[in-house]
């Protein structure tokens, strides 16, 4: 952990965990950040999780 | 997803929202509300028991209100966390103190009503926002007869019905009568481009799932009668237009360009009824109406936007501008995806990695300094050598796998099988407690291969390896038998024949466990150093954002200055100036300590992988060699040139970028001037190149607007195809209708024509509404030509890249890995990757140096243990590996004057693609060798022949 004021925290906030979130956090936590991601429902995914399949290869979309 | 739920790093906060946010970059604290699940995640095994006793009803909002569940569940089978909650709206004990029966019945013990909502404060260094988007308001759908007719559904709703694990199980059905389906509509715009409801954006992303839900609908009924009713058709994306091209073929899905305004019901059936625009009034009756509903600002927008003390834009979305897209107005607080602004799945995800960058750019002295890595014991190579002791455990699963197969009988089957000296049955193996067990046998029967009888190794694979690995042992030296995905879940209804089988792939999985071997773990250095290559403003921003995050970085240049288009450029979208974006990148260019600036020079060839690339760059003629870890393409695209439309014949013919130019160098262009034709789709979509270039229809309509600031009695034609003003450009598009800019649709094959008579030029074009040809005279015409991808093919040769058949660079995956290329340390943005605006070509040059800096900031690249491995002696060097494999992860060699060919284990990805084509089985794959898969093919058919 950083001590004193003046130093910068190398933890960081994705506010929202549809995909957009979370490939922000994999990134982030890739680039050697800890990463708090805060989802407002019970599980992440978002919107996505919810589509059956994706333009325009129609792959899953989990 | 699973991956943000595996890593040591990332703490997910479930039903947690921002309360507050204090401080400055670099140092915020953020206070965070946490609601209880009521059942604990480290318990839960996920069973479904809590769900199945549960009295308590609850309309299932994760299907869209189209199903029913209970009040604690999970909200789908592959969620993360992979645990349930309680519905505390909903429940008895919560609520009433009665009840309690999930308590109870939890064999796992997750249940705990006395978990209490908690506040968090985290201490951080920034903040990025990635709310999402809001759903339309249900008042805009009811006049469309939503609610009172229910046939009418939303997009939403028809997206669970085909889904398979939807509430139909994807059957498409009339939900009245749940009745199939003979004819069905698509209403697009339904709260996009429409002022009355207040949202005059469009959503840009509906024309895509609109085509693909019909085409899922068709797939399920070849049948089905599909009608899409569109105002402007905007598949502006990267191979989009192609695949609805496709898809109106291959479905033979009936598009009809009219706006319906609302839905009747006659006979039970649906009715619509448009005027096209040749003037016909027409009626049809559908079973089904689709509402292709758009992207709205997030419902709490306001409330996150005034704890993170930052703006909102007129629609209530993120404010940002054209050239920091990812920036929102509060210092050290960044944006991603739609809540920028609607935008489809690969701009969401370009964003995403984009503002990851961003961040590593503001926070880089801090980088490594709040992370952990998990650290594990040496690896016990004596016990691995030894002679096979192999260990099965057979997992209940609760009832899940128990409720079917006989696992008393699964385990003591095991116990017979060759060379197995431990056999156990455990209620749920992946629960924390079940693991260390797991371990403790290993260890005190000094096991060396263990299989888990369990279920998919897809998700649970990787927690068994790690549970491995803490004792000491290879992780390779597991295998999972699948029972209850194969056994229990297929074959629910014939216990007895579904314990025969799990007893039949334990059997296999035991044969394929005696020949599994420890495979090896290495890590390669990292050379850390980016070559960024283009220097305009893609590639300009990119190598500046790496060198932001603390490494060097050089930029290669073909022509003598920086800037690429950008310097072309005169205006920006919002209508700022391109040379102030210029200007600024090359200043910061130039003073930045880690970039390295190489101009007149390219880059001849290249060698070597992710980590240690050698490349050869020529500049005057003397090549340099450098080393470097990773590769930025971003060599940009050119401006169509067009040989149509008198272009190059007569003077008064222009493209918007010579246009633009003019009008920047003194308004003398505009005398004598009174009528304007702008002809869009110059070269694009179908006449030379067959892909939409994106950014022309907001380019015409930018400078039409500039036309009328300077001259406004100026009268301006644009002859278009489909207008694809998407996301907030439609904003301009309004604009330029209300102020008097004529706009007039053409059809692909009645192309207007430009027509010069007696030194004046006439521009024909067919008007749908009159049904004839008129002629308007020009004094200027400007063609809104396209973008052509640069001379990409040599650099594809040297890099073994792919290229679309279009010409531009091809990524790994169109919507997940929209910047990265499949050979890994290999990216691309900007023109290279595709036409697109500037702001999403600053965006997409920022997601590229956030996963080129990926490998700089670990410094080491983890090698893949499953690879393929050459057998030199076998090896005929006939090169089929090399040529068919698609990460370039073979190449050939000579020794004494005969070919062979070697795996670069850095680049394999263990796809396995080269061992089944070789044609002397030369090569093997880790895990997966020959003689292990034989040996499983035997102990299946083995017992059965006999």
């Amino acid at each position: 952990m950083p001590e004193g004021k003046a130093k910068k925290s190398g933890a960081v906030m994705v506010l929202g965990g549809g995909i957009a979130g979370i490939q922000t956090t994999l990134d982030l936590a890739d680039l050697g950040y800890y990463v708090y991601l805060v989802e407002k429902k019970a599980s992440i995914g978002g919107v996505m999780a919810r589509l059956d399949k994706t333009f325009p290869t129609n792959d899953c979309s989990l | 997803m699973v991956e943000a739920g595996r890593s040591p790093n990332i703490e997910i906060l479930t039903s947690a929202r921002l309360e507050n946010l204090d401080g400055k970059p670099g140092r915020f604290t953020a206070i965070v509300h946490q609601e209880p699940r009521f059942i604990d995640d480290d318990k839960c095994t996920a069973c479904g028991t809590c769900t199945m006793y549960c009295p308590m009803p609850v309309v299932d909002l994760f299907n869209e209100r189209l199903d029913i569940t209970r009040a604690p569940h999970i909200d789908y089978a592959q969620a993360v966390p992979t645990s349930y909650y309680i519905d505390a709206r909903a429940c008895l004990r919560i609520n009433y103190e009665t009840c309690n029966l999930c308590a109870q019945t939890c064999t796992a013990q997750a249940i705990d009503f006395s978990q209490k909502p908690r506040k968090l404060n985290l201490d951080i260094g920034a903040v990025v926002l990635a709310p999402g988007f809001g759903r339309i308001d249900p008042s805009v759908l009811k006049k469309y007869g939503y609610g009172r007719f229910h046939n009418v559904v939303t997009s939403m709703e028809f997206e669970r019905l085909t889904c398979a694990s939807g509430p139909t199980e994807g059957h498409v059905v009339r939900l009245s009568d749940r009745e199939p389906l003979k004819k069905i509509a698509f209403l697009q715009c339904v709260g996009s481009r429409d002022e009355i409801c207040g949202n005059g954006y469009c959503s840009s992303v509906c024309c895509m799932y609109a085509i693909k839900e019909a085409s899922v609908a068709k797939e399920h009924d070849p049948d089905l009668e599909v009608v899409l009713f569109f105002m402007d058709i905007r598949t502006q994306g990267k191979g989009f237009d192609a695949a609805r091209e496709r898809a109106e073929e291959k479905y033979g899905l009936r598009v009809i360009r009219a706006r319906i305004p609302r839905v009747d019901q006659v006979d039970g059936r649906l009715a619509l009824t448009w005027t096209t625009d040749d003037g016909k009034s027409c009626s049809e009756l559908f079973d089904m109406v689709v509402l292709s509903e758009g992207l709205s600002a997030p419902k709490d927008a306001e409330a996150i936007a005034e704890i993170a003390g930052i703006e909102l834009n007129h629609y209530g979305f993120c404010k940002t501008c054209v050239d920091s897209p990812l920036v929102a107005s509060r210092k050290g607080v960044y944006v991603a995806g739609a809540f920028q602004g609607p935008k489809d799945i690969p701009e969401s995800v370009t964003q995403a990695s984009g503002v990851a960058a961003m961040v590593s750019e503001l926070l880089s002295e801090a980088r490594n300094t709040q992370t952990v890595t998990l650290s594990y014991p040496e690896e016990d190579k004596a016990i691995e050598s030894e002679g096979p002791r192999i260990g099965v455990f057979v997992c209940h699963c609760g009832s899940n796998i128990a409720g079917v197969v006989d696992i008393n009988a699964v385990r003591d089957y095991a116990g017979t099988l060759p060379d197995v000296v431990f056999c156990r049955d455990t209620l749920y193996s992946c629960s924390q407690d079940a693991l260390k067990g797991i371990a403790s046998k290993i260890k005190g029967n000094r096991l060396n291969r263990v299989v888990i009888a369990a279920c998919s190794p897809r998700t649970h694979e990787p927690l068994f390896q790690e549970t491995l690995k803490s004792i000491g042992l290879n992780p390779a030296l597991i295998e999972m038998a699948n029972i209850r995905d194969q056994c229990s879940w297929v074959h629910s209804q014939e216990p007895e024949a579904a314990t025969e089988k799990a007893k039949e792939i334990v059997r296999m999985a035991v044969a394929k466990a005696r020949l599994l071997e420890p495979l090896e773990q290495t890590t390669v250095d990292v050379s850390p150093t980016a070559l960024v290559i283009g220097g305009g403003a893609a590639g300009m921003t990119a190598a500046l954002c790496i060198a932001d995050q603390g490494f060097e970085c050089l930029l290669v240049e073909r022509s003598d200055k920086l800037g690429g288009n950008l310097r072309r450029l005169v205006w920006t979208m919002d209508g700022g100036e391109a040379s102030e974006v210029l200007d600024n990148l090359i200043k910061r260019v130039d003073g930045h300590p880690l970039v390295c600036v190489m101009l007149e020079a390219q880059v001849e060839d290249v060698s070597g992988y992710v980590g240690n690339f050698t490349s050869s760059i020529v500049k005057a003629g003397q090549p340099v060699v450098v080393d470097h870890g990773v590769i930025v393409i971003a060599t940009g695209g050119r401006e169509y040139s067009p040989t149509s439309y008198q272009y190059g014949v007569n003077k008064r013919v222009v493209t918007q970028l010579e246009l633009e130019k003019s009008l920047a160098s003194g308004k003398g262009i505009l005398k004598n001037i009174k009528n304007v034709v702008m002809i869009q789709c110059v070269g694009s979509r179908g006449e030379d190149m067959r892909h939409c270039s994106r950014l022309c229809c907001t380019q015409a309509i930018k400078n039409a607007l500039k036309l009328k600031g300077i001259k406004p009695d100026i009268r301006i034609y644009c002859l278009y195809r489909d207008m694809r003003t998407y996301g907030f450009s439609e904003d301009l598009f309004k604009e330029a209708r209300k102020r008097g800019v004529i706009f007039i649709r053409y059809e692909p094959d009645r192309r207007p024509e430009v027509i010069e008579r007696d030194g004046r030029i006439k521009v024909r074009v067919f008007d749908r509404l009159l049904k004839d040809e008129i002629d308007i005279s020009a004094c200027l015409v400007v063609l809104s030509v396209g973008i052509t991808p640069g001379a990409n093919d040599v650099l594809a040769n040297v890099l073994k890249a792919p290229l679309t058949p279009e010409g531009f660079f091809l990524e790994a995956h169109v919507k997940l890995r929209p910047v990265e290329l499949a050979s890994e340390g290999i990216y691309v943005c900007g023109l290279a990757h595709g036409p697109k605006p500037l702001d999403e070509s600053i965006a997409q040059a920022k997601a590229a140096a956030a996963k080129a800096a990926i490998p700089l900031a670990k410094g080491k690249a983890q090698v893949a243990s499953i690879v393929s491995r050459v057998d030199k002696a076998a090896c005929i060097g006939c090169g089929i590996c090399e040529s068919l494999c698609p990460f370039n992860a073979i190449r050939l060699f000579r020794v004494n004057k005969r070919r062979k060919a070697e795996t670069i284990t850095a680049s394999c990805k263990g796809c396995g693609i080269c061992a089944s084509h070789c044609p002397t089985l030369a090569i093997s794959m880790g895990g997966f060798t020959d003689e292990a898969i034989m040996a499983q093919i035997h102990a299946f058919a083995g017992e059965r022949c006999v």
